[in-house]
């Protein structure tokens, strides 16, 4: 036998380890980063995280790619030759910044709404919407209304809160577990783990999809739906089980407004809740027959009453689904799913809601005073993402998801879905949207809210809209997230208005996250006489991406392991159902290039700008760096941007700016959690020592107990002011749609763009995803992860692939209303028979990126958001309308329809961009 | 030509569940990251920002379409490394002895300082488990993380591969395969573990578990409606639903 080599089996590992935020997608893991003479060695999870608890997915542990790419900015950049051309400048951070300066403070003393800051994928929201605030202008958002919009406004405007950051799954207690539309993305390791652990538990996993990859490959069954027509097949699902009387009409009756009465009487007050003489909607007793207050102790309401000829919602609503045409055997068609799957699936639904019901020993106290010896549950539980949402059907349709789980009864139960705090949080405790400008003054107050009614539309006196992306205009009441798939064509086009200066962070608007990407790339280099249609562009970004070549000045960012950040419960925090949580990032290394934090650049043009908020009494800067700001700015006084080692250290939620509050994070690995008491675990809406606890904890001010929407009093709103109602009228080319798309009750439309282009024959639905393995643009270029998915195919479903005769290796030529595509194909047998979908955002343009210009992302690789337009083509009455849900304006992605022939082998992707100027050069080794 | 040990003490390995794998390639990065500064050579990247990016990987995750012969189509993500064989073919094709196979637990090496960079054991195993690392000039595969399992330096919790301490879902046990009453002996037991390609006859240590019969939705009887709403109206579901009736 040979004799063994004796090895080390126990070598150091690294010198330090130091822990911080990942920033490879949005999820916000732990992770550790190993470090050896100074150097990133390794990253892995941190097992204490209460996101990832110690796992990490392939971006994450790629991260170590990323600080060493090629394509790293490395100093400001101004542009010297024409714009696009790539001829740019070193110039120093002070130039940088005083030229910025030199653009943006007249516009604040003049028309601050000149200004459009939109920032992509910021995880600063808290700081940047302040920013933007203080300025004074309008046109501010990040990049929610091309993403998922729709899921979070229709789940505050139902329930309260919606899925990934604002809730999830109990996943200890689940036992069937259904997926719609999710595109292996948000969020991405808590799903995974959450699905890993129903799998250990031999809980049952449904997935409701038209593409059979990721999560939907793992489940136990898998509807293969037809895109758009979710919500379709949900309300049949709510039909069945009304008709089977398979609802819960205790939780019906104690947390929704299904007992509340809607007037019936024609007129200006018609769909609105009946009020009583101190103008709050009541119930009546069922014990009394009598009107009670809603929220009055011991009140039992009435779902059957009838009052004064008022009905209840729960009777609308029931009388609603009931209709034959959500019958099983009236969508299946529709839907592609067969009315007896549908059936199955609602009775599979009911089984385990109402058969296998579980019950946690946990006495609890409501918000009316009523005890309740227990907490009883109701094992089902959902799931949604873009899938369903980045339709123009989207909003109802999330709403109509939301309407399942209250009729099942299983928001916030054990077993059903569970909110993350400061989550439950209802429309009413968001603000409104402001948008009054005043030359050189801050805005009212911040921009971007939950609109109530016509009066809080963002609209200017003569009724156009007051933001450039018009968001919470008529066209889109309810754009809580901005649009920022609009600003530049609208910015263009001088509708409503033309601005001076376009400020963008972190997004790639001149590629893949742009509609109609060619013609983004036009309007960014349009000129009228000697100027630019755009005149100005700043961009922040750490790489070198297709929208660097179109800015005239290029603040350069950090990498993530660079900088400091903080994951806020003002913003977008980390919290879990059983804690609030928030962390922050931190220079683990320091930039090796003359590179600054974008948050800490902002704060210095804040202070150069003399914003309120950003500078002493003297006029000096009042924050050093963001790490400053982070500690000590208050939001409110005692609340700031981290809830965690307050005052002298042991305060939570509110308590003075502590100076050593970085320090205790970094030794608490880089987060920290406020746990929710025992009592306060569930029924968190309506629980009084939730409430308390989100009160001391700094979410609310006071507690603010609320019943679930199902009847949605601000989309009536929108619809009795379309059938003339009220002193502020919509314009008349949008009282229609606005009739249809603000139904107070969850309905189903055919989505805008596919009921129109089936007609002129694109008969084929085309859908993207993102791999698990890569994300939206920013990993594309990462050495490890390109090798993993460095092309991508149009996956075509097996009908399609027979029908035309496809072979492997060829390509497709791909047709739609906005243009066509030459890609390459691929089969792929577990696919909706009528859709065809690829992998998002792998096409690169030649020249970005810092890769060779004939890197197989840049010669094969493709987008498919050539064929998708910002507009929708001319209707009968001649005006192009987005192509965006016309509640919230969320970019309608997964609208788009084509047609596909065969084109045979090719060796590139068309369309085909000249190369871009390179501002980085050419990557050779890592 | 080199000699196997003729039994080891433990046999370490992975046990890998195809039911729970979503091909989220997470362990493919990991494994990456860690042995990139670990166990031998680096794991080199040719071409990184180029044409053809190739790097060595000891760990690759392959998605393949399943047409069943009753149901819909299905796709498996199948996870591919070392899996450390009783009778591990590229051991014994060594000409060097760099190949070799531990008898304390089974694990299956390359002693690099040894290895002369022939490719013949490459070209034995039957898995395509092994990669030629093209800088060092040297064979790479999966060491199990023999530099993490026994590593003092690392919390205990942390003493095993890379790849199983990263995976998202869970779907990548370790431990003793040898050890009837080991956590993934008894997996193996009650989910069916099994050997890949047994016919090679190879004995590998590594066991998959198979994917759970999918598509089958629980024959459940279909709700059954309260009463004839067509025959009462909506007035008689409402007295029935609401126990008036």
């Amino acid at each position: 036998m040979t004799v063994q080599p004796r090895i080390d089996l126990s070598p150091p590992v690294s010198d330090e380890v130091r822990k911080t935020t990942c920033y490879m997608c949005a999820c916000r893991c732990g992770i550790n980063v190993h470090l050896k003479e100074g150097r990133v060695s390794y990253i892995e999870g941190n097992r204490d995280h209460p996101v990832n608890k110690g796992v990490l997915c392939a971006k994450g542990a790629s991260g170590i790619m990323q600080i060493t790419a090629p394509s790293r900015l490395r100093a400001p950049l101004r542009r010297v030759g024409p714009r696009g051309s790539g001829a740019f400048e070193e110039i120093s951070w002070d130039e940088a910044l005083n030229l910025a300066v030199s653009w943006m403070k007249p516009l604040r003393e003049t028309a601050p709404e000149k200004l459009a800051f939109f920032t992509g994928r910021d995880q600063s929201q808290s700081l940047t919407g302040w920013w933007a605030q203080a300025f004074g202008t309008p046109n501010y958002a990040a990049h929610g209304g091309f993403c998922s919009v729709n899921m979070a406004a229709a789940g505050i405007y139902t329930i309260g809160g919606a899925f990934w950051e604002f809730g999830q799954p109990d996943w200890e207690h689940t036992k069937l577990f259904v997926m719609f539309g999710v595109a292996e993305d948000h969020d991405s390791n808590p799903i995974k783990i959450g699905l890993g652990r129903l799998k250990e538990r031999g809980a049952r996993v449904i997935s409701v999809n038209p593409i059979r990859t990721g999560y939907s490959a793992v489940a136990d069954d898998w509807i293969g739906i037809t895109p758009g027509t979710d919500g379709l097949l949900i309300l049949s699902l709510i039909h069945c089980l009304l008709e089977a009387g398979k609802v819960d009409l205790r939780y019906l009756a104690e947390f929704t407004n299904a007992g509340l009465l809607v007037n019936a009487a024609e007129g200006p007050e018609k769909g609105l809740f009946a009020r009583n003489a101190e103008s709050q909607p009541f119930v009546l007793d069922k014990r009394t027959q009598h009107p009670a207050p809603w929220d009055g102790k011991g009140v039992e309401p009435d779902l059957g009453a009838v009052w004064q000829g008022n009905r209840t919602v729960f009777q609308h609503m029931a009388e609603t689904y009931l209709a034959p045409e959500y019958a099983p055997e009236a969508v299946a068609g529709r839907c592609g799913v067969s009315a007896l799957r549908i059936r199955q699936l609602a009775a599979e639904l009911a089984s385990v809601a109402f058969d296998q019901a579980i019950v946690l020993d946990q006495p609890w106290t409501d918000f009316r005073g009523n005890e309740h010896p227990n907490m009883p549950g109701r094992p089902v539980s959902f799931h949604a993402m873009r899938g369903i949402s980045a339709h123009s059907n989207g909003f109802q349709t999330a709403r109509a998801l939301h309407l399942l789980q209250i009729v099942l009864g299983t928001v916030e139960v054990p077993g059903g879905y569970r909110f993350k705090p400061p989550y439950p949080k209802p429309v009413e405790a968001h603000p409104t949207p402001n948008f009054v400008t005043t030359p050189g003054k801050p805005l009212s107050g911040p921009h971007l809210g939950y609109v109530r009614g016509p009066e809080n539309l963002c609209l200017l006196p003569d009724g156009s809209p007051a933001r450039i992306d018009k968001a919470f205009s008529w066209e889109n009441p309810f754009s809580a997230h901005g649009m920022m798939h609009m600003v530049i064509p609208n910015a263009v086009a001088g509708d409503p208005y033309r601005i001076d200066t376009l400020f963008l962070y972190m997004a790639n608007m001149a590629w893949n996250s742009s509609m109609n990407t060619a013609a983004v790339m036009e309007m960014l280099t349009a000129k009228e006489g000697d100027d630019y249609v755009i005149p100005r562009i700043i961009y922040s970004d750490a790489y070198a991406s297709e929208m660097v070549a179109y800015a005239d000045l290029i603040l350069p960012d950090t990498t993530y392991l660079e900088r400091h950040d903080c994951i806020s419960l003002l913003d977008r925090p980390i919290s879990e159902p059983d804690a609030a949580g928030d962390s922050i990032r931190w220079p683990v290394v320091e930039p090796d290039r003359d590179v600054r934090g974008f948050q800490s650049v902002l704060l210095d043009l804040g202070a150069r700008l003399g914003l309120p908020g950003m500078v002493n009494e003297d006029g000096t800067a009042r924050f050093r760096d963001y790490a400053d700001y982070i500690v000590s700015h208050q939001r409110r006084p005692g609340v700031g941007p981290l809830i965690g080692f307050r005052g002298n250290g042991e305060d939570v939620g509110r308590g003075a700016p502590n100076p050593a509050q970085l320090d205790r994070y970094i030794e608490n690995g880089g987060f920290f959690q406020a746990h929710v008491p025992e009592g306060a675990l569930y029924y968190k809406p309506w629980n009084k020592a939730y409430q308390d606890w989100a009160v001391a904890t700094s979410f609310y001010e006071a507690p603010q107990p609320y019943l679930f929407n199902i009847w949605s009093e601000p989309m009536r709103k929108f619809q009795l002011a379309a059938e003339g109602h009220g002193a502020i009228q919509p314009p008349d080319h949008l009282r229609e749609r606005l009739k249809q798309a603000m139904h107070p009750l969850p309905i189903w439309y055919p989505p805008f763009g596919e009921a129109e282009s089936a007609g002129w024959g694109y008969p084929i639905h085309a859908l993207t995803q993102r791999p698990m393995d890569m994300y939206h643009s920013w990993g594309s270029q990462n050495a490890w992860l390109r090798q993993i998915r460095g092309k991508n195919f149009l996956y075509l479903p097996t009908k399609i692939w027979e029908e035309h005769g496809f072979q492997a290796g060829d390509y497709a030529r791909v047709y739609s209303p906005n243009g066509g595509i030459t890609v390459p194909v691929a089969h792929m047998a577990a696919l909706n028979e009528n859709t065809v979908w690829t992998w998002n955002a792998i096409g690169k343009r030649k020249g970005a990126w810092a890769l060779a210009d004939d890197a197989p992302e840049a010669v094969e690789g493709f987008l498919l958001n050539h064929l998708i337009s910002e507009l929708l083509p001319a209707k009968g009455d001649g005006l192009r309308y987005s192509n965006s849900d016309p509640v919230t304006g969320q970019a309608a992605w997964f609208d788009l329809k084509v047609r596909i022939e065969r084109v045979g082998p090719k060796e590139h992707a068309e369309p085909a961009f000249a190369p871009i100027p390179r501002v980085v050069p050419e990557g050779t080794s890592r | 030509m080199t000699m196997l040990p003729a039994a080891t003490e433990k046999k370490l390995g992975l046990l890998i569940d195809l039911d729970t794998c979503v091909g989220c390639h997470a362990c493919v990065t990991a494994c990456k990251g860690w042995n990139d500064q670990g166990y031998g050579a680096p794991l080199s990247d040719q071409d990184p920002y180029g044409a053809n990016p190739s790097g060595t990987f000891l760990n690759r995750v392959h998605s393949y379409q399943v047409q069943p012969a009753d149901g819909a189509p299905q796709i498996i993500n199948f996870p591919r490394s070392c899996l450390h064989c009783e009778d591990a073919p590229c051991v014994t094709v060594c000409p060097t002895g760099a190949s070799y196979k531990r008898a304390e637990d089974g694990i299956v090496l390359v002693n690099e300082d040894a290895c002369i960079g022939c490719g013949l054991c490459a070209w034995a195993c039957p898995y395509g488990a092994r990669e030629m690392d093209a800088d060092a000039g040297v064979m790479k595969k999966c060491t199990l993380c023999v530099d993490r399992i026994y590593n003092d330096n690392l919390p205990e919790a942390d003493r095993e591969p890379a790849c199983v301490r990263t995976c998202p879902t869970g779907a990548r046990h370790f431990g003793d395969l040898g050890d009837p009453l080991s956590a993934v002996s008894k997996l193996v037991a009650e989910r069916s573990g099994y050997d890949l390609m047994p016919e090679m006859g190879t004995k590998p240590t590594n066991k998959y578990l198979p994917p759970r019969k999918k598509d089958r939705p629980d024959q459940a009887s279909l709700l059954a409606p309260l009463l004839d709403i067509k025959a009462t109206g909506f007035a008689g579901w409402l007295d029935k639903v609401l126990g008036k009736i």
